[in-house]
Order: structure tokens, then C-alpha cells, then sequence
């Protein structure tokens, strides 16, 4: 049964409150992949304002680049070299398919390895937010994706209008959305609506654009292509050079038209037009709501958090560190209750964020590192989210499809999946294609800070694990039920840890805490609650 | 075994093998016959959680006087303990007057010192080999149940649930599913509350749903959840089709037990569940009251126990499912022969083993333990391996052949006849030899060598000999032998002075042999 919920009052203002376990871990779930025992040690030991701070500093670039792991390679390029700057001028797409698939890889890896920034999940928001799709794109050099990703990166947490300006000539998007073709006499809508609905003004209730406007702004894009070897070239032959008047929504904004090469410059013009409109920044903080809080916007979180935040857009000049920070330090965003606990899982988030906050052991050597990175994309994907594999132009549809947004991650097929990829990760670890990912629950208790004490073992793993709180009861029957094999003495327990730990190597010591500790795990990640973030 | 085999291994003994018909007419399954997909016997095992002691539980009226001896502080007074009918060796504690009127009516059978080769005394440990039926020092990673159930249902859970086996293979009662129906492929069982009325069957806790976003979502994952459960419906369909059952007392193992009989007379095709005893039978201190020992901490829980059972027994009686259900009582450990100061008793090591319903044979198999000549350690050694206890549920019970058996349980055990043959039919020479010394030593009293002489039908034949803590010492004799009697002489020249046990095992036979070692 459905509820209609009140939207929380709470604001902008920063928040003052309690700075404990539940609001660090609330904040690095939403901020990071998961959040492990060290980094929520970490951030409780800074105030609220300043862990907001180091969350939002950029992390360093990518230390390796994606790797020839699939063999052989028409344009001889090594196994466990990279394919990177190896020439973009092949028609293999055998070949490519196998780089987009390398790429893939690549990517989860920069999710594991995204430490304590925000950087990489911001990326993944503008990922979804320009959604391309490499496999119906075959005919686009793998290279060009793995530089989308690059740019991405270089401007997530800086501002919007550059990596729109940067997306907008960008050569995979130049070809995906048909802007390399889009010329004076034969103009291509495409990324001229796209630049609209998807992009900077949205189908909010405050847009009001038409038609007419997207012709324009086709007509204002006519000339930026590529060259033959797919680097951007400005044609100012292809170039429409007439004045492009836009409509009363945007201020019947004309931009003058320019031959030559200055008729380049004409985007730039348009791209400040359509960051003026109060819509633009509403659409965008409405996304980052949904991405970062909750997917139900009723009137009340309008008026309380997307337009003031919109100001704050609005106001940094679309700078996104500056309106991440006011979000992520504001009353409305630690309001528990409201904002707590509500965000169904991405495939990714569940996958890496299970990875991390176990900190599951991955492979060291190339291959190892390939296959377990391509295991975990394929269970992404089959869970509906395959990364640079996005199915609508408009993104996931958890991020935008009214009414159901993040529960549409959640069907009975995929909810099953998940618990077959929890109990293999928790069991046997033996996954497809021969990769070994486990879960080590004994280390895992190891890390929390009094795995002796069985109530204080069950309750901090919960922190970790499980958003949505666990009564009392519920509690005691976990630790009676599956730490005390039925029982109600704590100190066995206590006595098969202190047995464990006075000797690690003795197998029957360790697999009596171990198998119970797994069935813990396994219990709580079979849970529905698990899925909430 | 594949499921073809097994009913194979079912239906045609059943039907073929020389029952007199008006037997088979009381059967309530013989409906179903031929052409009943299945052997329709349900086991249900319970576990009594802390380690029982069964000293006090089935006591030796054989040997009062060292039983009193040994435990003056708990012991339970003579003219209390409950008789048992054409039985002057052993009684029941007070508490179990619903027991004694299941073994006078040939439902309840008792195997005495069950337990393994170097009884291990911590909980965690004991508790995995039971479940598991694993050796002390063997790790494993599977339950006995859910290797009998997944080798019987051939590639579950891959195309299950279907039309023969509809529903859960296993069903815990509670929340939390029991090692025991672990499989390599993962778990064999579902978990049922045994206090909701069954619309809400997701595996699991479940808190409330606020009205906030947290518990919209929440609803709509656990919708999701309930939709994924392939087994909620059928399970809610069979337990709506009860709505009249027996009285029971107002106690947890009472409720699991009428959830049990509910869903099994509703119609599940569920082979075993598993349910647990209300409290913790780790009785070191308190487990009588001073003054009287037929009070306290046991008694209750023992109360508890055999109230409930008797309740449910009557239950599938009054629900017609009394010949589908056998179930057996047992815990980690039972507990150290000589009580302590604290009117309790310590960890101890083999245990008496309750099994009960129509098709037990009311009994008790195997001695009295030896209680004279102890101290304050000594433990009552092992006659019976609990897997033989599994091993012959497996076959005389789910009619399951004895090559499939050894094969669910790593190795073969001892077959035990705690059953009536009439469930699968099956024949058996009742070698149990009882009055007949099949094993003895001379001298006894010894020192640095003792011959010890034993008789043996043919085949595998053991002679293991266990110190009083139950570790064992020596393994004589482990091979196999022509039928006859046959003689070992023992080096003891390296064993402490004491009280030392020699077991005999050959095919079901089985008996022990104090021994007595004394320094030179």
C-alpha cells in the first residue's frame, strides 16, 4: 500500500543537530560507494561541515587506463597493454566491442578504488545524466567513450555549463546524438532537443519551450564536427550563419548569427541563455534530489530545497561543489526520518558498495582484476544497469520515470538476483567466469570495534549494513538466534571470539565463529531493508 | 540418489512387500497409492538448545545407588521417578508424564549414550557436528537434512518448486533457518513464523513500515519479496485449510509444534522441520531447587518439552497425520555424570536421544551407562554414534537405501532398530543380543595388557576402547572378520589408571565393556 508522504519542512539551513554514527553513515552512503567501518571511523571524528568538505574534494585521475584483455587484436596492440592511443582509425568492431567491453571493466575498477571523494559517484551522475549507449554505437571508436569518461570527470564537481559546453563537442556525443552531421542545409535535430529536454531545461512544470526552439538551437549547433580522425573540427562552411531567434521562454533571446569561425562562438551565447532561465537550475537540483536524497518532490521540497538550491546554482555560477556543499550540510538532508533510508540501491551502488564495505579481496593481477571488474558489470548489468550501456537517451529510468523512479531497480526477477549475488558473495564467493569475490566476515568483524560482545557486534554490524533500525527484540534474536546458536549466554560467544583469537590458526576455532558470522551477513543481506541506502 | 530411484525405493516396497492389508487400510497415505507421488513421512526434529541433561531425564533405576551417588544434590528420589512399562532399568524424570504415556503406548523410543568419538565441550563446536553430522575434528560446510534433501529432490533448487515437490523442502520454524538444511547449494528449507497467520511469509524479521519514505520503500520491497517467494502461497493455502487443532500449552515449542502439525494437515509435502525447545537447557547451577531435586530450572524445561510433544502428538492424532510424523529430540551434548555444587552439572558428552510418534518402538536400546568408580569428570561414554541414530531415520523412516545413505552421511553407520519395520518395510535381524556378552576382557582388573574376546556375526567389525571423558584411547580391532568368536590381546602398558569402556560394534550390534586398568 501506498502512502502520500509529507514533504519534509526542513531546509537549507546547515544543520546543527547530532553529528553520530547514523548521520556519517547516512552521508557517505548517498556520497560514496558504501561506507566502510574505517571511513565512517574517519569522517565521525571530523565535524559535519568539514567531512562535507573533504567528500567533495577531487580525487586524483585515473593511475592506469584501460587494458587489452581480451587477446587478440587486429591492430597489434598487446595483451595487458593498453589500447589507448593506439589509433582510432580501425573499422573492427569485433574489436571494438572487446575495448568497449576492456572499458567497462576499467570503469567498476575506478568505482572500487574511488576512496573517500565524491568524484567518481558525481561522474557516474553526469554518466546517467548524458546516458550513452556504446553497444548500438559500435561504429564509435572505444577511445572516444574513455575520453567522455575523462571530461566527465574533469568537470564534475566544477561548472555545468563548461562540461556542457565540453559534452557538446565532445566527438562520442558529436556521434551518438548525429551533431557531426548536423549542418546548414541537412540540420539534425537531434542534440538540439536532447540540449533541452535531457540536458539543461528538462519537462519540469517550469519549462516552457517549444517546438520552434529546438529547430534553433539545432540551427546555432550546424558546423561543430569531426574530423577524420574523429578529433572536433569547427566547419564554418556547414555553419548556419543567420540570426537564431529563440521564443518567449527564453526572452525571444536572438543570437546573432557569425560566419566564419567566429560562428563557433554562437554556442556559447546560447549555452548562457539557457543558464539564465530559473528552469535550468531547478531541473538540474532536481536531479541531484533525486540522486542524492529522495525521488518524491511534492510541493513542500520544492519550495524548501530545490528553489532555494536552485539560487545557490544559480548564484556559484552552476558550480557544483558549491551547491553539493549547501545540500549535503542542510537541516533537510539529515532529517532522518524524511531523508533517511529511502533510496533503493542502484545495481552499482549495491555491488561496489557490498565490495567495499566488506572490503572483498580483488585480484591482484591483471587478469584476475579484468575478470572479477567484467563479473561485477555483468551482474550490474543484469540488474539493469550496465555503465556506458544506458538504454534511454533520457538515462536509467530509475533517475527520471515517474511514478515508480528507484523502485524500478526492484522486480522480482532482480530482486532475486541480488540475493543469488548476496548469498554467493557471503557463501562460496566461486562466481562466474571462475573469479573467486568473498566476503571475509571474520575480518569484516574483526573491523568493528568489539566483536567480542555479541549485542555490540550485532548492533554495529547493523549500523554498517542495514539503514532502516532494527528494534530491540529483532536485535536479540539475531545474536541469541544466530550468535548464540539458540541460546542466551553472551559469553559463549565471547569465549569462541577470545578462542579464535588466541589462536588463528586453529581451523575448528575459526569456523565456529566464522559460520556463524557468515549467516549473520547472509541473514541481514537478505533482508528487504538491505536495499535501502 | 535421484528422485526416480527414490521412488523407486518407496512405492514398490511398500506395495509389494508382504504387509497384511488391513495394515496397510489404517495408512492414511494408502489413499494416495499407487500413483501417490511420494512416501509422505514428515520428520520433525527438535532441538533442545544448552545441552540436556539426560542423566536426570531417563534415569537408571539399574543403578540407583551409584546414580545417587554420583549426584546426591540433583538426584531424583527413587519413589518419584516415572516407571515405564516392562522396563525395572530405567525411569523418566517427574516432569515427563506426557514421555511416560507415550512410551506405554508404543510411540516413544529412547537410545541411550548417543554421541561420537571425542565429545567436544564447547556449544558452538557440538551444536555443528550434530547439525552437521560431522566428526569432532571434521569441518563441514553442509547439514545431514540438507544433504538428504538435496540428493533426493535431483537438481534442487533448479526447477523447484514443481508439480511433485510443490513446496519448501525443509521448513524451519522461527526465523532463522538451521544449519542442519544446508546444502552446497545453499539452503534447503524456508523459514515460517509460528506466530502470524501466515500472510506475511517473507523469510525474515519484519518491522513495522512507518509512514515516512523509509517505510514506503520498505513496503514495496518486502512486495516484492513476498512475490519472489515462490512457496508464500502454497504455505498460507495449507495452513488456512486447518482450522480446528487440539489444545496446547501457552508455550514457544508449543507453538512451533502446532504450526508443524497445521501445515503438515494442511498439506505441505515438507519432508523435515525443525523447530526448538522454549529455554536454555545449560543447567550449571539451578537445574533443581535445594531440597528438591524434582523442581527447578529441568523440570520446567523438561515440563515443557514433554507437555508439548504429548500435545502435538494428540493433535496429529485428532488431525489423521499421526502415521506421517516420527520426531526426535536432541542436543549439543548431554551433560557430566557427577553434579556440581552449584546443584547444576557441567558439559558433558553422549546423551540419551528421545525419537517418538506411531512407528517408534517403545524401548529403550543400549545399557545403562556405568556409573561406578568416577570422578568428578567423568562423562557417560558413547554406545551409539548419533549418526547411526540418522542413519537408520534415513532408512527405516524416508526409506532411503543404505548405499544412498552412507553417501548423505560421508561413511556408514551402525543401524540401529529404533523403528517399526512397517514404515518402509524393512527387515532387519535384531541382533541387539541383549543378556548375551559379546564382548568381555581378561583379567580385569589389568595392567600392561588385557585380552579382550568378542563375538561378531561377520563383516566390519570395531572394537574401540574410550577413556571416561569419552576420547578414544585405542582401536583394537577394525576390519572384517568371519562370523565367530575372536580374541586381541591389548598393550596397556601406556594408559593411566582408571575406569576405560571397549565398544563393540558389528553390523547393529553394539556393546560396551568396562574395563578397569590399575597401576602395576
Amino acid at each position: 500500500m501506498k502512502h502520500e508522504l509529507p514533504g519534509s519542512p526542513a531546509g537549507l539551513d546547515p544543520y546543527t543537530g547530532d553529528w553520530d554514527t547514523p548521520h556519517v553513515v547516512h552521508l557517505l552512503k548517498r556520497t560514496l560507494f558504501g561506507a566502510t567501518v574505517q571511513d565512517v571511523n574517519h569522517f565521525k571524528g571530523l565535524s559535519m561541515s568539514a567531512a562535507v568538505d573533504e567528500l567533495l574534494q577531487p580525487a586524483a585521475p585515473p593511475a592506469t587506463k584501460p587494458l587489452n584483455h581480451y587477446g587478440a587484436d587486429p591492430t597489434g596492440v598487446a595483451q595487458w597493454s593498453t589500447w589507448i592511443g593506439t589509433g582510432l582509425t580501425y573499422e573492427d568492431q569485433a574489436m571494438n566491442l572487446n575495448r568497449v567491453r576492456s572499458m567497462q571493466a576499467w570503469w567498476i575498477g575506478q568505482l572500487l578504488g574511488s576512496g573517500r571523494s565524491i568524484h567518481e559517484k558525481m561522474t557516474l551522475f553526469w554518466h546517467n545524466h548524458f546516458a550513452p549507449n556504446a553497444l548500438p554505437n559500435l561504429g564509435i571508436p572505444a577511445e572516444l567513450w574513455y575520453n567522455q569518461y575523462l571530461t566527465l570527470r574533469k568537470y564534475a564537481l566544477g561548472n555545468f555549463p563548461q562540461l556542457m559546453k565540453a559534452i557538446t563537442l565532445d566527438p562520442a556525443m558529436l556521434l551518438m546524438l548525429n551533431g557531426s552531421t548536423n549542418t546548414k542545409t541537412s540540420p539534425n535535430e537531434n542534440f538540439g532537443r536532447e540540449l533541452q529536454e535531457l540536458y539543461t531545461i528538462g519537462k519540469g512544470p517550469g519549462s516552457f519551450y517549444v517546438q520552434g526552439d529546438v529547430a534553433t538551437a539545432a540551427r546555432v549547433l550546424t558546423g561543430h564536427t569531426l574530423d577524420l580522425n574523429y578529433n572536433y573540427l569547427f566547419q564554418p562552411g556547414d555553419h548556419d550563419d543567420t540570426n537564431k531567434a529563440f521564443s518567449v521562454f527564453y526572452n525571444n533571446t536572438i543570437v546573432t548569427g557569425y560566419s566564419g569561425a567566429a560562428g563557433a562562438g554562437e554556442l556559447d551565447t546560447m549555452l548562457a541563455m539557457l543558464f539564465t532561465t530559473q528552469e535550468s537550475a531547478r531541473f538540474l537540483c532536481r536531479k541531484l534530489y533525486n540522486f542524492f536524497v529522495y525521488y518524491k518532490i511534492d510541493d513542500t521540497v520544492e519550495a524548501n530545497v530545490i528553489s532555494p538550491l536552485a539560487d545557490v546554482l544559480r548564484q556559484s555560477g552552476y558550480n557544483m561543489t558549491a551547491t553539493l556543499s549547501v545540500l549535503f550540510k542542510s537541516q533537510h538532508f539529515y532529517d532522518l526520518v524524511n531523508s533517511g533510508a529511502c533510496i533503493i540501491k542502484s545495481p552499482l551502488d549495491m555491488l561496489v558498495g557490498l565490495c567495499r564495505e566488506f572490503q572483498v579481496a580483488m585480484p591482484s593481477d591483471a587478469k584476475g582484476q579484468y575478470d572479477a571488474w567484467t563479473m561485477l558489470a555483468d551482474n550490474a548489468s543484469d540488474l539493469q544497469q550496465e555503465i556506458l550501456a544506458i538504454p534511454l537517451v533520457a538515462g536509467w529510468g530509475a533517475y527520471h520515470q515517474a511514478p515508480q523512479y528507484h523502485e524500478l531497480w526492484i522486480n522480482s526477477v532482480t530482486y532475486s538476483q541480488r540475493n543469488f549475488i548476496t548469498d554467493l558473495l557471503i557463501g562460496t564467493g566461486n562466481m562466474k567466469n571462475g573469479t573467486t569475490l568473498r566476503i571475509d566476515a571474520v575480518a569484516f568483524a574483526n573491523s568493528l570495534p568489539a566483536p567480542q560482545d555479541p549485542n555490540r557486534l550485532v548492533s554495529d554490524a547493523l549500523d554498517i549494513l542495514l539503514r532502516p533500525p532494527l528494534s530491540d527484540s529483532s536485535i536479540t534474536l539475531l545474536k541469541q538466534s544466530i550468535l548464540l546458536g539458540g541460546g542466551t549466554t553472551d559469553m559463549y560467544w565471547t569465549n569462541a571470539w577470545l578462542n579464535y583469537l588466541a589462536a588463528p590458526s586453529d581451523m575448528a576455532a575459526y569456523a565456529t565463529i566464522e559460520s556463524r558470522l557468515r549467516s549473520l551477513l547472509k541473514y541481514l543481506m537478505d533482508l528487504p531493508e538491505y536495499h535501502l541506502s | 540418489m535421484r528422485r526416480r530411484d527414490f521412488l523407486k525405493a518407496v512405492a514398490p516396497v511398500t506395495m509389494l512387500g508382504g504387509f497384511r492389508i488391513d495394515a496397510l487400510s489404517r495408512l492414511p497415505f494408502m489413499g494416495m497409492l499407487p500413483g501417490a507421488a511420494d512416501n509422505d513421512h514428515v520428520l520433525v526434529l527438535v532441538q533442545l538448545v544448552g545441552g540436556n541433561d539426560t542423566l536426570n531425564t531417563v534415569i537408571p533405576l539399574e543403578h540407583f545407588g551409584d546414580y545417587m551417588g554420583a549426584r546426591s544434590n540433583i538426584a531424583i528420589p527413587q519413589g518419584k521417578v516415572l516407571t515405564l512399562q516392562d522396563n525395572l532399568k530405567n525411569g523418566f524424570h517427574p516432569s515427563l508424564t506426557g514421555m511416560q504415556a507415550l512410551y506405554n503406548n508404543d510411540q516413544l523410543a529412547v537410545i541411550q549414550s548417543v554421541g561420537y568419538p571425542d565429545a567436544d565441550g564447547s556449544h558452538f563446536r557440538a551444536t555443528d557436528v550434530w547439525l552437521e553430522g560431522a566428526d569432532e575434528d571434521q569441518l563441514l560446510t553442509t547439514g545431514w537434512v540438507g544433504r538428504f534433501l538435496s540428493d533426493t529432490y535431483a537438481n534442487f533448487p533448479a526447477g523447484y518448486p514443481n508439480a511433485d515437490m510443490p513446496d519448501p523442502l525443509g521448513i524451519q520454524i522461527g526465523s532463522v533457518i538451521s544449519p542442519v538444511f544446508q546444502a552446497t547449494v545453499g539452503t534447503t528449507a524456508m523459514a515460517v513464523p509460528s506466530d502470524t497467520e501466515f500472510y506475511n511469509l517473507i523469510n525474515g524479521i519484519t518491522e513495522p513500515e512507518p509512514d515516512t519514505p523509509m517505510g514506503n520503500e520498505l513496503t514495496y520491497l518486502r512486495s516484492v519479496a513476498r512475490q519472489t517467494n515462490k512457496y508464500a502461497a502454497n504455505i498460507t493455502a495449507a495452513a488456512k485449510k486447518i482450522t480446528q487443532q487440539q489444545p496446547y500449552p501457552d508455550t514457544q515449542l508449543a507453538a512451533q509444534l502446532r504450526t508443524v502439525a497445521r501445515l503438515i494437515a494442511g498439506g505441505l509435502k515438507t519432508r523435515v522441520y525443525f523447530v526448538t525447545a522454549s529455554g536454555f537447557f545449560d543447567t550449571h547451577g539451578g537445574q533443581v531447587n535445594p531440597g528438591d531435586p524434582t523442581t527447578g530450572q529441568h523440570a520446567s524445561l523438561l515440563k515443557d518439552l514433554s507437555d508439548s510433544i504429548s500435545a502435538f502428538m494428540n493433535d496429529c492424532k485428532f488431525l489423521g497425520i499421526n502415521k506421517q510424523v516420527l520426531g526426535m529430540t536432541f542436543s549439543e551434548f548431554g551433560r557430566r555424570i557427577a553434579s556440581n555444587g552449584s546443584f547444576g552439572t557441567d558439559h558433558g558428552a553422549a546423551q540419551a536421544v528421545f525419537v517418538f510418534g506411531d512407528y517408534a518402538r517403545a524401548g529403550v536400546l543400549g545399557q545403562n551407562p556405568d556409573l561406578s568408580g568416577l570422578n568428578s569428570q567423568s562423562n557417560i561414554p558413547m554406545q551409539y554414534d548419533f549418526r547411526s541414530v540418522y542413519s537408520s531415520i534415513l532408512r527405516d523412516w524416508f526409506c532411503v537405501s543404505p548405499d544412498d545413505v552412507s553417501t548423505m552421511l560421508l561413511k556408514d553407520y551402525q543401524y540401529l532398530p529404533f523403528l517399526k519395520t512397517t514404515a518402509c518395510n524393512n527387515t532387519y535381524t535384531d541382533l541387539n543380543g541383549l543378556g548375551d556378552s559379546l564382548i568381555k576382557n581378561s583379567p580385569n582388573p589389568f595392567v600392561n595388557n588385557t585380552t579382550i574376546t568378542f563375538k561378531t556375526a561377520g563383516g566390519h567389525t570395531l572394537v574401540q576402547i574410550f577413556n571416561a571423558l569419552g576420547r578414544i584411547v585405542l582401536v583394537p580391532v577394525d576390519q572384517d572378520y568371519t562370523g565367530g568368536t575372536w580374541s586381541v590381546t591389548v598393550d596397556t602398558g601406556r594408559l593411566a589408571a582408571g575406569v576405560y569402556y571397549a565398544r563393540l560394534q558389528n553390523q547393529s550390534v553394539q556393546q560396551v565393556r568396562t574395563l578397569l586398568k590399575v597401576r602395576g
